[in-house]
């Protein structure tokens, strides 16, 4: 097997910090190499290594492939064609003028080597998020990319997306290209990989063949065993905390009715685009709404008012940790203290972020965080707001495993203390392992309701099912 | 391993504040060097005064562009908040200038104006006003407004000692007021603001008058100092607001700055209008320079952060 690219020893310090210390990686061609690790582990410094973003210390790298690297944040014009976005830089040109003929020969030509069955003449701003990655695919490809890396491209991709993807990776592996696969789902690792390169603190911790198992994967990331993966501890309900009754918004979501009671869990399950991250932002009051009512500890709340429902005390952990969850210019502290401004008790400050065990200094720029770490923080500021219910929307998204436990662990304190949470995810195994009962959306309605414990399967079957508007 | 400790972070930050506090040294320095007399007590005193009328404005100017917005109609606020003050008397000057910045909140939160559109409307529409009112003509200031521009004492001009009053006022706002704080979180990210419960809109409104309040008390310096409030007073002064904000490491994108850059930002200013009036650089020839400072300033700042 050819060897496209060799890494000896890459070491990086950020200041004072060790963000890699003598990493070792080989890519050969032909092959899914996963890189694992927990956040913060160094698997984005080293891509950025890899890729001539940030010069290593120390260390080599010798490489007889080109490289292209398709990061979390696509790097696609919203407003131009699906063929401009492919050949942005090197426009196909006649007379000095862009060649447009060309480019309509040429754009489906490389949208089929993955697999895209869509308009080049297309806006990229109106395609889906999964369509965008491959046209940054086919981009690649097209600049002849021996490797290709993949930063966590199925992070935003549903379950029919992310199969999607794996099988055009399967393919690209068969034509010889050399793959880096950075991801958290250990099943979609199963799956793929033929190597897995395990990164810690910084350094690779163990390589391991494709028919690795999820525990030693575990152990290996976070340096120790883990028990449980989803250790939910269930309470007696108490009294209804909220209360959402026949909420409606014509063309997003139709009568809706859901109730969480104390010191329970109720997951929303559903695709992407069912209405679940829309219901939730409606109940907290950030959207407004035609129909229904919104209950928090049975006192209804006035629609389109998240101060009220914050008063009321309701709390949301939004979708976007960065876009919408964290203000990415401030410090940590500042952030813990964004609901609970007028009261500034440092104390309590510190005690928080001891308590979540939130790797970084209350001073420090919450931006040098890594993700699950600045996810705690998230939390961290409803926590200290103390509201009777949290609604926490996709909570663990680009979360490392040891975080995903942490935040789990939260979720079963603030139910033991008799507070309920609502829980938005498309991480099915989640969804179904931390919630008590689990409501299934499907096109903007309520398609039915599983106890906790339910089977993937049964979750699947009531998501997809088509209902008579 | 958690580990959270008390010691004091962002050694980044500290060097990017004494980085604009370095070149105002090294700036008067080199005037020094050049030009003894720049030293003279009297002189520096000069340049305080100098600095007061824009480094009270470029205070105002920082809760917006904090918050992530920017005004450019403080120089004709100032203006008119000055000749309303001469025709009538000094507070009411100031009432109409938050009133301006009220109305400039207005526009950007619930009219969901751009900020840069709103303020332009209000540039001209503040300038004509004070056509309209002055008939064109500049008007003498009242006594209490021209004690504004004088000297407490001898050696103690009172602009001065206003400039530094408004500097701690800023201060405080900026960092112990939730007005303040939540400045920062709308400019760093008006979503998350909004998500927290912050209601974004009628900080705005808040944010916007603060600026306007405080164009206001530097046209009434201003004019204080002249002894009179003419229509064409302050043309401009908001891109010295600006700059002096820019150059005291605030970021035009919102969510970074502080009290004490602005102060260094203004008196690197004024430190350059007066080293190069002592040098007997033509007139012409300064506005190259001061342009090209400000660039030197932004970009220095830029490649510190990198």
């Amino acid at each position: 097997m050819k060897t496209l690219i060799t890494a000896r020893g890459i070491t990086k310090h950020f200041g004072a910090t060790k963000a890699l210390d003598g990493v070792d990686l080989d890519i050969n061609a032909g092959e899914v190499h996963v890189l694992l690790g927990e956040n913060g582990a160094g698997k984005s410094t080293l891509v950025k290594v890899l890729a001539g973003i940030h010069g290593q210390d120390a260390g080599t790298i010798e490489g007889h492939a080109s490289l292209a690297v398709i990061h979390q944040e696509l790097a696609l014009v919203p407003e131009l064609s699906v063929a401009e976005n492919l050949f942005l830089n090197r426009l196909p040109r006649r007379f000095g003028f862009v060649d447009r003929a060309e480019m309509r020969r040429r754009a489906p030509e490389l949208l089929q080597r993955v697999g895209l069955d869509v308009d080049p003449h297309a806006k990229v701003k109106d395609l889906g998020i999964a369509q965008q990655q491959m046209i940054e695919i086919a981009r690649a490809l097209d600049k002849n990319a021996g490797v290709l890396i993949l930063d966590e491209p199925t992070a935003v991709l549903t379950e029919t997306e992310t199969d999607r993807l794996l099988q055009i990776m399967a393919q690209l592996r068969q034509n010889g290209v050399g793959l880096v696969f950075i991801t958290h789902h250990l099943d979609e690792i199963q799956r793929i990989a033929d190597r897995i390169t395990i990164l810690r603190d910084g350094r690779s911790v163990g390589v391991l063949g494709p028919r690795a198992t999820t525990q030693h994967m575990i152990e290996l990331m976070v340096g120790r065993p883990i028990d449980e993966q989803y250790p939910r501890a269930q309470q007696r309900p108490g009294q209804p905390l909220l209360s959402i009754e026949g909420l409606t918004r014509r063309g997003a979501f139709e009568d809706i009715t859901i109730e969480v009671h104390a010191g329970e869990v109720v997951g929303i399950a559903g695709l992407v685009g069912a209405g679940r991250t829309e219901v939730a932002r409606a109940a907290f009051g950030v959207d407004g709404y035609d129909h229904g009512t919104v209950k928090v500890d049975g006192k209804p709340l006035r629609r389109n008012d998240v101060q009220a429902a914050i008063k009321a005390g309701l709390g949301l952990v939004p979708e976007d940790r960065k876009g919408q969850g964290l203000v990415l210019t401030a410090t940590v502290g500042q952030n813990l203290e964004l609901v609970t401004l007028g009261d500034r008790d440092q104390k309590r400050l510190h005690d928080i972020a001891g308590k979540l065990r939130i790797k970084g200094r209350v001073e420090q720029p919450v931006k040098e965080l890594s993700g699950g770490n600045q996810q705690k923080v998230v939390i961290g500021k409803w926590l200290l707001a103390d509201p009777k219910v949290l609604i926490l929307d996709e909570p663990t998204r680009g979360v490392d495993v040891g975080a995903k436990v942490e935040i789990y662990e939260l979720i079963n304190r603030m139910t033991a203390q008799g507070r309920a949470v609502l829980l938005v995810s498309s991480d099915l195994p989640e969804v179904i392992g931390m919630s008590d009962r689990v409501v299934v959306m499907a096109h903007g309605r309520v398609a039915g309701e599983l106890p906790g414990g339910a089977t993937q399967d049964q979750v699947m079957a009531l998501a997809v099912q088509e209902i008579s508007a | 391993m958690s580990t959270i400790s008390i010691r004091k972070y962002a050694p980044k930050k500290y060097l990017a504040e004494n980085g604009a506090l370095a070149g105002l040294l090294v700036l008067a320095l080199v005037i020094a060097i050049m030009q003894p007399a720049f030293l003279n007590a009297q002189n520096l005193l000069n340049v305080g005064v100098q600095a007061a009328v824009i480094a009270i404005m470029a205070f105002g100017m920082t809760f917006v562009v904090v918050a992530g917005g920017i005004d450019l109609s403080v120089g004709s606020i100032a203006a008119l908040a000055a000749m309303v003050g001469a025709l009538t008397a000094g507070p009411i000057g100031l009432l109409v200038g938050a009133l301006c910045g009220l109305v400039n909140g207005a526009l950007v939160s619930y009219g969901k104006l751009p900020p840069f559109i709103a303020t332009l409307a209000m540039l001209s529409v503040a300038r004509g006003l004070t056509l309209v009112f002055s008939e064109g003509q500049p008007h003498e200031t009242d006594a209490l407004v021209t004690f504004l521009g004088s000297n407490l004492a001898p050696m103690v001009p009172l602009p001065l000692l206003l400039m530094l009053a408004f500097f701690g006022i800023t201060g405080l706002i900026l960092t112990r007021t939730n007005l303040g704080r939540r400045m920062y979180a709308i400019g760093g990210n008006e979503e998350a603001a909004k998500l927290s419960g912050i209601d974004v809109r009628r900080q705005k409104l808040w944010i916007y008058a603060l600026s306007g309040l405080f164009a206001a008390a530097a046209g009434l310096v201003l004019a204080g100092r002249l002894g009179s409030a003419g229509p064409q007073a302050a043309v401009g002064y908001e891109l010295d607001a600006i700059a002096a904000v820019v150059i005291g490491g605030a970021s035009l994108s919102g969510g970074v700055g502080r009290a004490t850059g602005t102060l260094v930002g203004a008196l690197v200013l004024a430190v350059l209008r007066n080293g190069l009036n002592l040098l007997q650089v033509p007139p012409f020839w300064q506005q190259v320079v001061i342009g090209a400072v400000i660039a030197l300033a932004a970009l220095l700042d830029s490649l510190r952060r990198r």
